[in-house]
């Protein structure tokens, strides 16, 4: 029996990646553990190895092809004394496997790196991100329908960009105007970072604005509040934020309070951005969103953009803002593309939400991936004609509680979705400003959508039901809308 | 729990009064400078200074028995030498970071008494507009940098400022201070570790009070000698008499000198003590009456001063009561502004935030 070897994925968020080279031919010889190609993602590159012995009958996705989907038949091997061009016409699957060259640091680091930059529509790949071993069928790509920014001048040229690329042309248009900017963290230089997002800023900034650092969170970040207190900017990148919690006295002992401490003489003009929240597969430690945490300090601003031009306008925003800005990322959307304007010096307001899209039924707000499930669930109520104006949020502080409030005085009805435990979530904060400050005008009590209580889970099924879904918001918005 | 008296501290090993004996090959191990030959203006600069201090800091002392200062109060009776000495050392520009034991650093920096004063009794003339506290407080004006109520925090920002520095390429140095409990936070070494990959313009320094709060050296301290915390780092270290300013001001010229030449860090240990407790409400219960006698009666810092400039006949006994006097004078014109200055404005709650 003929067996099918497989694109492998090197991260459970790869979708896609280019097939760089074979190392071996139809007609050789393999056994396992050989190393037969080499797959490279805008991350990373690393080895194929055979899984099974046999002979290479048949080549189907030539070198140098880009843009192969996870799990397509990449070639098909023929086992011991089988006829090998009778093999070439097909076999069973048998997944080759990917040996990582960077897996020092486990899965955040390099591992995470497969998820490709694939224009996909976000939220329609949300599912199947999240499953990524069950291999499901991807649709079509469809450009995600992103509403009007009024901060982006009318007839403004757009061009599409990955979230990657938005917040990396951001760093290094802020650091191409000002010398005090500079970007630390872990593997942010020479190995192009972690995820990426500082691709290129070594080359062109060199080793004085683009440092590595040892894995020392606690102290890189208190190194960077110093600096920021004397007078420099810089943009201290954490791996994840979920190694923050190692660095999170400096971020609010040392960054949030010194302005006030000192009776407005001294802050930190300081950037700490990451990714947060939840990639797949991760597990507990490494799978939480720290919005709510973070907005709860006052002195912090705290930004989790969704679209790329958020993301770029948002972080060129924070770079430039006097205050700590606690910059909130996320691993899945980071691959994604969206419009952004083509702008010589594109940036937003923090501290202003965005309508993502008009409506007069119900009110959904979310921040950050949360919006994937909104606007998808959106899309499924207006088929069943239910019109919801959605939200972003893009700062949770300061919160633009007035957009919010205008929208419910509207609809009279409100689901709010994040991805963060439900105690004490944003949405807490949210429903109980807009009974304090709407009450009159809500027709139903507000739902808050969020994670589960409970830790992440690894298993692909449980962590599916760990975090929000499409039909939670769904079922949200119907039953606040009482249908 | 038995109570205890204040012998019962002796049960637990006593701590040492002399330097702990350490591996003198070690090859971050430097030798202490000898101690300066002050000129007269020198001596008269440190008396000055140290005793502006000691009366400033007696005041707080019965200003917060009066009520008039809340929370918490560290006071710096005793150390008076380190932050002297070392001040002289450096020069306008060079930074200054410290924990919450900071008044005497901020008037060592130069900044105003009564501004000091009246941060600690909570008024709208205090530096921080009454918003920060005796542990709290900043001057941009005097590169101070605070006033940090974290242990060890203040040794990852000073090493922050040090980076500042160096990316300025302003050949500026930093000086970030911390007690001997501070020394066994973790951060700590984090910044060890940068500050010498890096080469960071900074001295550590490490005031060894012998006392973490109630705990001494002994009992939380595997590694006494301070000046040698750096040796997993290749930072050289010095273990300098901290109650002679001019054993302080040596050794500060020779890290200064390190630092600008661009060798990276390097730690001072400042052998101090502290004669008050450790805030106000220390129970002294941890260390005799006898030892904090002995310390002061042998090893006072403003003591020495005073005997050199008197032997030296730099002075006589009345110019050195005039300058008493004068430094009363001050202290108590801060205390009498920090009583009678208005609390902060109601509408200072909301200012501040963010910018």
């Amino acid at each position: 029996m003929p067996t099918n070897i497989l694109m492998p994925a090197l991260s459970p968020t790869m979708e896609e990646g280019n097939l760089a080279k074979w190392l071996v031919k139809e007609g050789d010889k393999v056994s396992s553990g050989d190393v037969i190609a080499e797959i490279e993602t805008d991350k990373a590159t690393m080895e194929v190895e055979a899984v099974d012995e046999g002979t290479i009958a048949k080549i189907v996705v030539e070198a140098g092809t880009e843009n192969v989907k996870v799990n397509e038949v990449i070639a098909i091997l023929a086992e011991e004394g089988e006829d090998v061009s009778e093999a070439a016409k097909g076999g069973s699957a048998s997944a080759s496997s990917g040996a990582d060259p960077h897996s020092e640091r486990g899965s955040d680091g390099a591992a995470g790196g497969g998820e490709a930059a694939s224009g996909g529509d976000p939220v329609a790949n949300m599912d199947d991100r999240r499953v990524p071993a069950e291999g499901k069928v991807h649709p079509e790509p469809k450009k995600p329908e992103v509403g009007k920014d009024p901060d982006i001048p009318e007839g403004t040229e757009m061009v599409t960009m990955t979230v990657r690329e938005a917040l990396n042309s951001a760093m290094a248009e802020e650091m191409r105007r000002d010398d005090d900017v500079f970007i630390m963290g872990e593997e942010v230089a020479e190995y192009q970072g972690a995820y990426k997002i500082t691709q290129g800023l070594l080359d062109e900034f060199g080793a004085r604005r683009v440092i590595d650092t040892p894995i020392t969170e606690h102290g890189f970040a208190g190194i960077g509040v110093g600096a920021a207190m004397a007078g420099l900017k810089p943009i201290v990148e954490f791996m994840t934020f979920n190694f923050a919690m190692q660095a999170i006295d400096q971020i609010i002992n040392s960054a949030a309070k010194t302005l006030y401490m000192s009776g407005g003489q001294m802050g930190a003009p300081i950037v700490f951005r990451g990714p947060n929240g939840a990639a797949a597969r991760v597990a507990a430690q490494h799978s939480q969103d720290y919005a709510a945490w973070y907005s709860h300090v006052p002195g912090l601003k705290v930004v989790q953009p969704y679209t790329a031009a958020d993301a770029k306008g948002l972080l060129k925003a924070a770079i430039r803002d006097p205050n700590p800005v606690i910059f909130l990322e996320n691993e899945i959307l980071y691959g994604q593309s969206f419009e952004v304007p083509k702008m010589d010096d594109f940036v937003l307001p923090i501290g202003k939400a965005r309508i993502h899209q008009k409506g007069d039924d119900a009110t959904i707000v979310s921040f950050g991936i949360g919006m994937t499930y909104a606007v998808k669930a959106a899309e499924r109520l207006a088929e069943e004609g239910i019109a919801c104006e959605v939200i972003d949020l893009r700062t949770i502080r300061p919160m633009d509680l007035d957009t919010i409030i205008e929208s419910v005085k509207k609809t009279g009805r409100l689901v709010t979705v994040e991805e963060g435990f439900p105690q004490s979530s944003v949405g807490d904060h949210i429903a109980s400003q807009v009974m304090q400050r709407a009450f009159d005008y809500l027709d139903a009590p507000v739902v808050t959508i969020c994670g589960k209580d409970v830790p992440m889970p690894y298993a692909a099924n449980l962590e599916k039901l760990a975090l929000p879904n499409v039909d939670e918001v769904v079922q949200a918005v119907k039953a606040v809308s009482y249908r | 729990m038995a109570a205890k008296s204040a012998g019962a501290a002796s049960k637990h090993k006593a701590p040492k009064l002399k330097p702990t004996p350490t591996n003198k090959d070690a090859h971050t191990k430097m030798e202490a400078p000898a101690a300066l030959k002050f000129s007269k203006e020198q001596e008269l600069d440190a008396y000055r200074g140290m005793l502006l201090i000691r009366r400033f800091e007696e005041k707080a002392g019965q200003l917060y028995g009066m009520g008039f200062i809340g929370g918490f109060c560290h006071l710096y009776i005793g150390q008076e030498a380190v932050v002297t000495g070392m001040q002289m050392a450096i020069d306008e520009g060079d930074q200054v970071i410290t924990g919450y034991r900071d008044h005497g650093h901020m008037l060592a920096c130069g900044m105003d008494p009564n501004g000091v004063m009246a941060e600690l009794t909570g008024r709208r003339g205090g530096l921080s507009k009454g918003k920060g506290g005796s542990m709290h407080m900043f001057s941009k004006e005097k590169n101070f940098y605070g006033g940090h109520g974290i242990v060890g925090a203040q040794v990852s920002l000073g090493t922050g400022l040090a980076f500042a520095n160096k990316y300025r390429e302003n050949d500026r140095v930093s000086l970030a201070y911390f007690g001997d409990g501070a020394s066994n936070q973790g951060q700590v070494y984090e910044s060890f570790n940068m500050a010498e990959l890096w080469q960071l313009p900074v001295i550590y320094i490490v005031e060894n009070n012998r006392y973490a709060m109630g705990t001494s050296v002994s009992r939380s301290s595997a590694q006494q000698d301070f000046s040698q915390r750096g040796a997993s780092f290749n930072i050289p270290g010095i273990q300098v008499d901290g109650m002679d300013v001019r054993a302080v001001k040596a050794a500060g010229d020779v890290a200064v000198q390190w630092c600008r030449a661009g060798k990276g860090p390097i730690i001072l240990e400042m052998q101090t003590y502290r004669y008050r407790g450790h805030s106000m409400s220390d129970p002294a219960k941890y260390r005799s009456k006898d030892e904090v006698q002995k310390m002061r009666a042998e090893h006072d810092p403003i003591e020495q001063v005073k005997q050199r400039i008197l032997e030296g006949k730099m002075a006589s006994e009345d110019d050195l009561k005039a300058i008493d006097k004068e430094i009363r004078d001050i202290v108590a014109k801060s205390a009498e502004f920090a009583q009678n200055d208005p609390e902060p404005d109601v509408s200072e709650l909301y200012t501040d935030i963010t910018l």
